[in-house]
């Protein structure tokens, strides 16, 4: 970094209205700690202060009131209007912007983007490991992004990604893919909960998997055998779902494992037989 | 008895197969494959079954209606493979002392296979369409719940 490059201050976007999630994403718990304090540790030793964007209204929300708080001045706009109202607030600074709903993000993910900041840019950000576009949402924001920012809003556009896209954005590799995986549904919270846990381990096991219906012919294959690091059923099909056009969801899924249903979270041992079942329409 | 098939069902040979001097009751459903289904005129369809968990789960079922209603036998036969309009899908048959176990015993059974057995439908249309039924709509993510402009892909933020 030069030494002409902006302070660096932190924003925990905690303003969305998780309507998939049907529960506040921030207040989720992870490991004993809510994912909005989480966040706020994992910033603190990269960023000169650190905040909290908030909704207008949700200033008196007791797990947001311990932090200082930047409220947004846009309603409905989604992601982009508290990134504008942090350079609101401090025109001078660029900051480093992270979403509620990453779990899985650890210090090495958020250090190797301080290192490779580059603040001649418009922002620094990582290329997604799963669609190569942008990540807006752990990403550092120059000053110089407000301008072109508040003009791609007034233009009527919305999408952080699609901005950084089209924008002078430093993109960077994942050293740690899955670190940014969000969380939007309940069974992606129990998913993440257990990529957390100890017995599911992500040692290399060898499984098969049988496909039937949509799958069997979006995967292309009845069955296969593959070897896999997926700790879970859950991670398994995020994995498979990077390779085939899976269009199901996997909270419309269910999973059977070795000729049993289980929860997604079950951890995957070497020798399982596992199938993903699409919305069934039996008789 | 769960039973997945992939020849024509013969209710009458099944109904036999139940018979028992202290029952005074027998009821049975039919599934029909019907020629149209949400607005889509439908020439024929096929289904397609995970059958072993279909059976595991299917003699669950069985086993559960004769629990809960204390009828005396119960059987079912879904049909798995190429269908034509009119034929017969799915079979359930209860006998009991009684009608009125028979009866609830018989909807227990159908409402559950529909619900929990691992099959899937595929319709073929008269327009020359096709679709899993249950899979190919809504399944997606809905476009309207992402912040912002449609991103390609699954990787999708709400305002977090």
């Amino acid at each position: 970094m030069s030494g002409a490059a902006a302070p660096l201050l932190g924003l925990v976007l905690a303003g969305g209205r998780s309507t998939r999630m049907r529960a506040d994403k921030a207040a989720l718990q992870y490991g004993g700690r809510s994912q909005l304090e989480r966040a706020m540790a994992l910033l603190a030793p990269h960023v000169a202060h650190a905040y909290v964007s908030v909704r207008a209204d949700q200033g008196a929300d007791p797990l947001r009131a311990r932090f200082a708080q930047i409220p947004d001045s846009h309603e409905n706009l989604g992601p982009i209007a508290g990134i504008l109202a942090a350079q609101a607030h401090h025109p001078e600074a660029a900051w480093l912007v992270l979403a509620c709903d990453l779990p899985l993000l650890d210090e090495m993910t958020l250090a190797h983007l301080v290192r490779s900041r580059a603040p001649e840019r418009v922002a620094t950000a990582y290329r997604s490991s799963h669609d190569g576009l942008p990540e807006p949402l752990c990403a550092i924001w120059e000053p110089r992004s407000a301008a072109p920012l508040a003009a791609y809003l007034a233009r009527g556009r919305q999408c952080p990604r699609r901005f950084l896209l089209g924008a002078d954005t430093r993109l960077i590799e994942e050293p740690n893919p899955g670190a940014l995986d969000n969380i939007n549904t309940p069974e992606e919270y129990k998913h993440a909960m257990s990529a957390l846990l100890p017995e599911a381990t992500a040692g290399p096991k060898q499984v098969t998997v049988q496909y039937y219906a949509l799958l069997r012919e979006q995967a292309g294959r009845r069955d296969e055998t593959l070897v896999t690091h997926a700790r879970t059923a859950a991670e398994l099909y995020a994995e498979l779902a990077r390779r085939y056009p899976f269009s199901l969801a996997p909270e419309v899924l269910r999973v059977a494992i070795n000729t049993e249903f289980r929860e997604w979270t079950a951890p995957l041992r070497d020798g399982d037989a596992v199938v993903f079942i699409p919305p069934v329409a039996g008789g | 008895m769960f039973q997945f098939t992939r020849i024509p069902i013969l209710p009458e040979q099944l109904r036999h197969s139940l018979a028992d001097p202290a029952c005074g009751g027998y009821a049975a459903f039919e599934g029909w494959v019907r020629d149209s289904n949400e607005g889509q005129r439908v020439r024929g369809l096929e289904y397609e079954a995970f059958e072993a968990l279909g059976v595991r789960e299917g003699e669950r079922i069985i086993a559960e209606a004769i629990a809960r209603f204390g009828v005396a036998h119960a059987a079912c036969l879904h049909r798995i493979g190429p269908l034509a309009v009119g034929e017969l899908a799915v079979w359930v048959g209860v006998s009991a002392v009684h009608r009125d176990e028979a009866f609830r015993a018989c909807r227990y059974i159908i409402d559950e296979v529909k619900h929990r057995l691992p099959i899937w439908k595929k319709e073929h249309y008269v327009s020359g369409d096709s679709g899993w039924v249950n899979c190919e709509r809504c399944a997606a993510v809905p476009a309207h719940e992402v912040a912002g402009e449609t991103v390609p892909g699954p990787h999708v933020h709400e305002h977090a």
